[in-house]
């Protein structure tokens, strides 16, 4: 198989976008997710901390925010899966001129409602949110969020002062939600006009106020789309639910190891089950014991259990960062998770049974899967 | 007279692919190195967004060398320039 066969693929594949530290790669099999084969990289060099693609509105198409230590963070585009890729002359997000403050990296691409198909978002940092309403052409800083009250006080986390998650509202076109590290979960219903802190119940470890109105080290926060009302939250020591969008939230740390991790992952066709990789600390970013292990929750977070079948039980010092776990949306799902130390897992069984898909690679920091359909409308 | 900014190789994909741009000061004379920027970021602006911030700030891993001082331990951009000058763009040698 040439390299352009092997990137077009036929409908049904499915193809991994994984970003780490030195480039990107696209990583494709068929549905039986045995076989891989490792495209890239892309972008040797730069890090590229958010991935994404985009099969609506006719597009097959490809979004890879890269950053150079040196020359700044662009977002690129392919529609062949990375056989080429645009290369914007001009930094297509960024701040207005005149503010005190210039983007650093781009760390999430989420694309709006199925209703508003050239709607996408790009989370940032330092923490703000960027719309297009053009597929990407043009971007545009959500000037609300970045006008509340609560911004000047937000602290970076270690990877710096991020946006990195965006959850939209599939029924609601009014309302959206972000989360930021250090600065919590936010909501509007207005349609980005105000934002409010919905922290309620989200402890705050590191601050001497446990359980202040804003603050919290969000890590990440899904939801299911039948199911939108109900949200999962990763914190910085904290796992939690909330069943009304964030305005209450109740600890679901049920038979977990640590309820300190970054990553999470909801099950594409089950609002009840939810992954999590749990790390053993803050002071200690590995996983317990040494031991590499996703935990699944098929009652919403009344209980979670370890999946470990075929995963490293012993010297395992992984780190999983907050965008590296990912699920495809077949059938049986696939779920994927790639380590800091450049290991990429999969699952083609819900994460009963895990292989390595790849290993050697440079420190992995975000895990994308979509299964292509290039008969998209 | 003119000034002679040269460009990195992994720059010049935004400079048409010229290793060095000419500033011809007869038009538009440049007192400073933010001048000779302004006025290479009308000829190339992508160059521009890869050196400087949206906000007009220096990179922090980027070195911009006036007549071959590291303009950070001079006057920075205010930095004055003779006619000619040259002007040279690298990055830093840090990276990860």
């Amino acid at each position: 198989m040439t390299p352009a066969e092997s990137r077009s693929g036929p409908d049904g594949e499915v193809v991994l976008l994984v970003g780490t530290q030195k480039g990107a790669f696209l990583i494709w099999s068929d549905a039986s997710r045995k076989n891989w084969r490792l495209d890239g990289p892309h972008f040797p060099g730069e890090s590229v901390y958010a991935l994404a693609l985009d099969q609506r509105g006719g597009r097959q198409r490809t979004l890879a925010a890269t950053r150079s230590f040196h020359w700044g963070s662009v977002l690129h585009s392919s529609d062949d899966f990375g056989k080429s890729w645009t290369a914007p002359d001009r930094h297509n997000v960024k701040f207005p001129s005149g503010l005190d403050t210039s983007l650093v990296q781009i760390w999430q691409i989420m694309q709006g409602r199925p209703s508003e198909p050239d709607v996408l978002y790009a989370g940032v940092e330092p923490a703000a949110l960027f719309e297009s309403r053009d597929a990407g052409e043009s971007w545009n800083l959500v000037q609300g969020l970045h006008d509340t009250p609560d911004r000047p006080k937000w602290q970076p986390g270690g990877g710096g002062l991020c946006l990195h998650t965006i959850v939209v509202d599939p029924n609601n076109s009014n309302r959206m939600a972000i989360a930021v590290s250090s600065g919590g979960f936010y909501r509007t219903d207005d349609n980005g006009k105000n934002w409010r802190a919905r922290n309620v119940g989200v402890r705050a470890e590191f601050l001497p106020d446990k359980y202040p109105e804003f603050g919290q080290c969000v890590h990440k926060v899904v939801h299911h789309p039948s199911r939108p009302e109900r949200l999962f939250l990763q914190n910085h020591w904290g796992l939690y639910r909330s069943d009304d969008w964030g305005d209450s939230w109740t600890d679901i740390a049920n038979g977990v190891p640590s309820d300190f991790g970054f990553s999470m992952q909801m099950h594409p066709h089950d609002p009840d089950t939810v992954y999590i990789v749990p790390i053993e600390s803050d002071q200690f970013r590995c996983v317990p014991e040494a031991k590499l292990r996703v935990y699944r929750t098929r009652n919403a977070g009344a209980s979670w259990e370890p999946l470990a079948n075929g995963l490293p039980q012993k010297d395992a010092y992984e780190t999983i960062l907050r965008d590296a776990l990912a699920a495809d949306s077949f059938k049986s799902a696939g779920i994927y998770f790639g380590t800091r130390s450049g290991k990429l897992f999969g699952s083609a069984d819900n994460g009963d049974n895990w292989n390595v898909i790849a290993d050697g690679l440079p420190s992995i920091v975000c895990v994308k899967a979509a299964v292509v359909n290039t008969q998209a409308s | 007279m003119a000034i002679t900014i040269e460009i990195p190789s992994a720059l010049r994909r935004h400079s048409r692919g010229q290793p060095i741009v000419i500033i011809d000061t007869s038009n538009q004379p440049c007192g400073s190195v933010a001048d000779a920027l302004g006025a290479l970021a009308s000829q190339c602006p992508g160059v521009i967004d890869r050196v400087m911030t949206e906000q007009g700030e220096l990179r922090p891993h980027v070195n911009v060398f006036a007549d071959y001082e590291n303009i950070r331990y001079t006057d920075g951009l205010d930095t004055p320039i003779g006619d000619p000058a040259t002007i040279t763009i690298l990055a830093a040698i840090s990276g990860g």
